[in-house]
């Protein structure tokens, strides 16, 4: 029995972790679950304890983590499901090819990107990961592997895809890829002195640029609430690089800095210093900047270039609160950000993006809409009272949290939030009658 | 289960009608707790408790449960675990029984270890066999300073509070590793049905605060809890004090 948590670091339980390396070894592994049941895990870049599975059992997925093919005219690679993004961009950059969606870490599997069918900076070009998946085989609770599209098999698909691993186990899937010229990005950076002109703009221009994200100052208060750095940009073509870039232009050379230390001292994180952080990175950043070359891993993946880099927040870990409400929801979007900055919550930069068009999955999260997701310590006052007003604020707006990202959400919240909530228990039962896919999350929120 | 910010979804009070066991779960509910499975002997006051907890909005089960018949215990309280994940099981049982009267009456002394010492131990290895199947969870079992040291006033209440302490500690210890938590909580002289009448000793406090202190003691992972957290320390001082002199001691 091995103690699992998610990236948050909180709520640990004990399960069996099996390590299948092949698709026999998996289905074996479910075959003998037992009374608690399995669900599958990748990376484990889920906050809470969607990858959790107290007293049952827990399949590690990253020993399956073959490329299987890849289509170079067609543009697809399939690939086993724990492969993980950093591995096919290592692979599939040199190619002049690139993932269709990225998250905010490289270090999530295929398995995980369909489980909880994640969203990039280029949702409102891309929409979300499950737009881009052609076909998932999936192992089931009787021990049968199918094949499944959206076109064969249209309920099964959109109940996995989002649907956090309890629908069974995704062994292997094939994605459509993007096509790139160079393994860099152009980038235009900027800033905004408040929320008004932050929304102002995304609205505005958002549409020029394939990937689109702003990092905003939640602490700060009156006439610069909500202010923040938009960075925006799209694939570099080559024309734009150095000579020195262009004798290697599809070249993927992500930087890596030592570890986090393990245990930084907890005063760090109170709102006087995090609002001094947030200060000198709002002022650290240009007023204007067009067209600058940056890695991939700079632009996708800050975060990625410090390992274990969760483990700033100490004992008692952290939580990502991340939620969507409609467009027209911005005196909404306006009261959450004033409660949460009067609050004064010592959270680092958050993160407020423009959704797109949602895709089908029964549970997938992306809806048109704002978003916006936050990191904050689980140790401060009164937090738990504040994200479930948050949480009513959300729902009563016709929006909803990230189930990838919760860690407390209350069950009763989550049918406002999710209507296909009802086909999804629907399917699950006809499916798997005896409930043998199960996580701690499954049991928090009575999925 | 319970979430990152520690808050629990369900809870199982063994003797659901004691005070402080009630103004436990009514701070977990007024929390999160959703689902409560009261266990104790049919009485009005087990009653009163599940109405009243039902009124904050949780959905309660009551169990038949007597801690003295202990071939009993893995039926009843096994019943609680089939509907689902126990987050916390509150062992709040016990009697006070009565000193002067018990030292006359062997068969009344007996029955005060009976259900504080053996129906304790009983039902707190079929309540942690559960949680150590669930891999999550805690149990908290209600203890006493009156356990810390023998006082002619009531030893035959503190010796089985005593044994249950031990007991507790050797189970938690038992149970590293396991994802269970056991939790001992001590509290002195409280306010209660039970101690009504009596002369309350100093550091004396009420059920709401103990239920305070258990939920803090949860919260921090806690293995012990005084209450009033101030009894450690005069505990520690009175557990050294030779014994003619803490023989002649008012308490
Ligand atoms: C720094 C950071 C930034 C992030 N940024 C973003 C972001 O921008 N956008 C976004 O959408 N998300 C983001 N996330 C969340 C992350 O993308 C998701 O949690 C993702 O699911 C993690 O993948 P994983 O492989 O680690 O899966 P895990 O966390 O291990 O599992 C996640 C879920 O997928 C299921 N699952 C895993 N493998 C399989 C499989 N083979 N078959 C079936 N189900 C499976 C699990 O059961 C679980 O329910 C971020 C996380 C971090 C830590």
């Amino acid at each position: 029995m091995e103690s699992l948590t998610g990236w948050g670091r909180t709520a640990p339980t004990l399960a069996r972790v099996e390590r299948p390396t092949t698709v026999e070894e998996a289905t074996l592994a479910v075959l003998a679950a037992g009374p608690r049941g399995a669900v599958a895990r990748g990376l484990a870049r889920s906050y809470g304890d969607a990858a959790q599975n107290a007293g049952g059992r827990v399949l590690d997925m990253t020993g399956l983590s073959r490329i299987l093919d890849i289509d170079l005219p067609a543009g697809t690679v399939t690939a086993e499901a724990g492969v993980s993004l950093h591995q096919l961009m290592k692979v599939l950059l040199p190619l002049g090819w690139f993932v269709p969606v990225t998250p905010g870490t490289r270090y999530v599997t295929l398995g995980g990107a369909i489980g909880s069918d994640i969203h990039g900076k280029n949702h409102h070009v891309s929409g979300s990961f499950s737009r881009h998946v052609s076909s998932f085989d999936l192992l089931t609770a009787d021990g049968s592997v199918r094949t499944v599209t959206r076109e064969s098999d249209s309920d099964l698909f959109h109940a996995t895809v989002g649907g956090m691993g309890l629908t069974g186990v995704v062994t292997t899937a094939t994605v459509r890829l993007l096509p790139v010229r160079t393994s860099l990005m152009s980038v235009d950076t900027e800033r905004a002195a408040d929320l008004d002109e932050l929304l102002a703009r995304l609205t505005t221009t958002d549409h020029r640029y394939r990937y689109s994200v702003a990092w905003i100052d939640l602490l700060a208060k009156g006439g610069s609430m909500g202010r923040a750095v938009l960075t925006r940009g799209d694939h570099a073509e080559p024309g734009q690089l150095s000579p020195a870039q262009r004798r290697d232009p599809l070249a993927f050379r992500p930087a890596t800095l030592p570890a986090a230390p393990r245990l930084l001292p907890g005063g760090l994180l109170r709102p006087v210093t995090v609002g001094l952080f947030n200060e000198l990175w709002y002022r650290r950043a240009p007023r204007e900047r067009r067209g600058e070359i940056q890695k991939i891993s700079t632009f996708f993946h800050p975060l990625d270039g410090v390992p274990e880099w969760n483990r700033v927040y100490g004992r008692n870990g952290f939580l990502q609160y991340q939620f969507v409400i409609g467009l027209d929801q911005e005196r909404t979007l306006r009261r959450i950000v004033e409660r949460i900055s009067r609050s004064q919550c010592p959270s680092f930069l958050a993160v407020l993006k423009r959704f797109g068009q949602g895709d089908p999955g029964w549970l997938s999260f992306p809806a048109e809409g704002w978003t916006l997701a936050l990191d904050i310590p689980t140790g401060m006052p009164g937090l738990g009272g504040l994200l479930n007003e948050l949480d009513d604020e959300v729902a009563g707006a016709g929006g909803r949290v990230y189930l990838a990202k919760d860690s407390r959400l209350r069950p009763e919240s989550l049918a406002g939030m999710y209507p296909r909530l009802d086909d999804f228990r629907r399917l699950r039962a006809e499916l798997d009658p005896a409930g043998l896919f199960t996580s701690d999350l499954a049991r928090r929120l009575r999925l | 289960m319970k979430n990152a910010l520690g808050d629990h979804q369900s809870l199982l009070v063994l003797g659901g009608s004691s005070e402080i066991a009630r103004s436990t779960a009514r701070l977990m509910v007024g929390r999160r707790t959703r689902t409560v499975h009261l266990a104790g002997r049919p009485s009005p006051e087990l009653d009163a408790s599940a109405a009243e907890l039902r009124a904050l909005g949780a959905e309660v089960t009551v169990l038949d449960f007597d801690a003295a018949d202990v071939d009993s215990h893995a039926a009843v309280l096994g019943k609680a675990f089939t509907e689902g994940d126990i987050d916390v099981v509150l062992l709040a049982f016990g009697v006070l029984g009565d000193q002067a009267e018990d030292e006359r009456d062997p068969v009344a002394a007996a029955r005060v270890a009976q259900v504080n010492y053996v129906g304790a131990v009983s039902a707190s290895l079929v309540c942690t066999q559960q949680l150590r199947g669930q891999g999550h969870g805690a149990l908290v079992v209600l203890s006493s300073v009156a356990g810390e040291r023998a006082r002619r006033s009531n030893y035959i209440y503190g010796s089985s509070k005593a044994g249950l302490d031990v007991f507790a500690q050797g189970l938690g210890d038992s149970l590293r590793g396991s994802g269970v938590q056991v939790l001992v909580v001590r509290p002195g002289f409280v306010h209660t049905r039970m101690t009504a009448g009596l002369k309350p000793a100093p550091l004396a406090t009420t059920p709401d605060a103990v239920a305070a202190a258990v939920l803090d003691g949860l919260g921090r992972n806690a293995h012990t809890v005084w209450a009033p957290g101030a009894l450690r320390f005069v505990m520690s001082g009175l557990r050294h004090l030779p014994r003619p002199v803490f023989r002649r001691l008012p308490i």
